[in-house]
């Protein structure tokens, strides 16, 4: 078996002398895996994120990645607002990224091109992000996220703030777009059914401190289509993966 | 409402004053000497021709000037305060001690420093009235850029450079431009004031000066004619800020787009 793309060696992290948010986790996420993250509110789902993309940093432990320094360089991040910057267009949006790594504009045109035509939003390029649905906007950050091709995506609860017939839509396309675009994902959210119909992998977290609690396996296998949202064996997992979340947030 | 409301009343407003004005100034003419009707007033300024659009010319001049300083001066000065913590708290409350200080009593200051210049007096008096509100208004937005962006900026390795470019001035653009409108209706007003004060009759003279000349011949419609042209100064300087905000703003920002 090769090596984990990602490594989490008994990571803690603990905020100013209080009680850690995450105590002593240990997690291998393998090349390809879609990890769902789960659990009660203050568990510290997005504190692990945050920890994974370097934006704040470990009180112990280690996140050890397979490639080194570059593939955390070279990682996405998608948070919960779409997080668009509102002066620019679609389009430049999108591009934001390369120009940082100051690619060619030629280049950086038909890199947006691409992932804009992934996501669906090709004609919509030249609006500006107010223009926009919330779904859109999430489309965009999606695209932008997708732009300099991530080995490892990072998604913050992208889809909480959707309502529920978008929400699906969205869940249905990001395992499409990673079909045609291949990446290993952590995926943090509140809803079991998101998790189940997404991941291979839900990690169960308990709060106070955040620990490991649960771990499934979920055995569908990609493609999925929305069918699987009618499976008894669907209902059957989330069903448990429930249970185990109410467990996780009464061991308090 | 109907759009067309929007300016067809306020100037029907202005057509009532106006005509409130004739009316009050002709039934009672030989009782309010030393206030002229709104005829007499551009009569005054058609007579006065030779001595007041030079003025307005140098007025208009000086205000540019002290404005353009102010602006430059302002963005640069915020841009250094929003850069380090250390550097905004050390220097930014004496930045608004010196606001609150008067700022006519600097004009003998400016007078001794420069010779009696009137110009550099007036101009420099100009860009210390417009400068604050720029500074404050520009730093504020500097420093409030969303936390979200700029971590989303940190995912990307973006430079500092690179954030400052291609988040946080952008991100401070309608607060530089609320600064830039208040400066705009201060600078005209400042350079007026100034003109009054240190003002001098070699070569052309500004509004500001006349002003008091006709006070001291004692043409009330002369004085009136100076403030009109003020007025129109004033309008036009501003009008011409905030058409320059709207372009920057209006193709994104809240503030300037219409609710769809």
């Amino acid at each position: 078996m090769p090596d984990p793309i990602l490594s989490y060696r008994s990571v803690t992290k603990r905020y100013e002398r209080g009680k850690p948010v995450l105590d002593s986790l240990d997690l291998d996420v393998e090349e390809g895996d879609f990890v769902a993250i789960i659990g009660p509110s203050g568990c510290g789902k997005s504190t692990l994120l945050r920890l994974t993309a370097g934006l704040s940093p470990l009180s112990g432990g280690q996140i050890v990645f397979r490639d080194g320094e570059p593939s955390r360089r070279s990682l996405g991040f998608i948070f919960q607002d779409a997080t668009l910057l509102p002066w620019l267009n679609v389009r430049h949006n999108v591009e934001m990224p390369l120009r940082l790594e100051r690619r060619p504009r030629a280049e950086r045109r038909q890199r947006a091109d691409e992932v804009l035509r992934l996501v669906g939003l090709n004609a919509v390029s030249e609006r500006f992000p107010r223009q926009l649905s919330g779904g859109m906007k999430m489309r965009v950050s999606l695209a932008r996220g997708l732009i300099r091709q991530p080995n490892l995506l990072l998604l913050d609860e992208p889809f909480g703030a959707l309502d529920a017939i978008t929400r699906n839509q969205l869940n249905a396309e990001l395992l499409s777009l990673r079909e045609q675009s291949p990446f290993t994902a952590l995926f943090v959210t509140h809803s079991v059914n998101e998790a189940v119909f997404l991941s291979n992998r839900i990690v169960v977290l308990s709060a106070n401190p955040g620990r490991l609690a649960h771990r499934f396996e979920v055995p569908f296998s990609y493609p999925r289509s929305a069918a699987l949202r009618e499976d008894p064996a669907y209902h059957q997992l989330c069903a448990q993966v429930m249970r185990a979340l109410a467990d996780a947030a009464s061991a308090r | 409402m109907k759009r067309s409301l929007h300016w067809l009343l306020p100037l029907a407003t202005g057509m009532i004053i106006l005509g409130a004005w004739w009316l009050v100034t002709t039934v009672w003419a030989d009782r309010l000497i030393y206030f002229p009707g709104p005829g007499q007033v551009v009569k005054a300024v058609w007579t006065e021709r030779a001595e007041l659009l030079p003025a307005t010319g140098k007025t208009l001049w000086m205000a540019l000037a002290g404005f353009a300083a102010a602006t430059v001066g302002g963005g640069v000065l915020a841009l250094l305060l929003a850069s380090a913590r250390p550097v905004r708290l050390s220097l930014y409350p004496w930045v608004l001690a010196l606001q609150m200080v008067p700022v006519v009593i600097m004009i003998p200051i400016f007078q001794i420093w420069y010779s009696y210049n009137a110009a550099k007096t007036i101009i420099s008096m100009t860009f210390m009235i417009s400068f604050f509100p720029i500074v404050a208004n520009t730093t504020m937005g500097l420093v409030s850029t969303d936390r979200r962006l700029r971590e989303l900026f940190r995912t990307w390795h973006a430079r500092h450079w690179q954030e400052v470019l291609y988040l946080r001035i952008p991100y401070a653009l309608p607060y530089f431009l609320t600064g830039l409108k208040i400066a705009a209706v201060l600078a005209p007003v400042g350079v007026i004031t100034g003109d009054m004060l240190a003002g001098t009759s070699e070569g052309t003279s500004g509004l500001g000066f006349l002003l008091y000349k006709y006070r001291s011949e004692f043409r009330p419609d002369a004085v009136f004619a100076v403030a009109l042209l003020s007025a129109v100064l004033g309008f036009v300087f501003a009008s011409a800020v905030y058409g320059l905000s709207w372009l920057l703003l209006h193709r994104w920002h809240d503030s300037a787009t219409r609710m769809e």
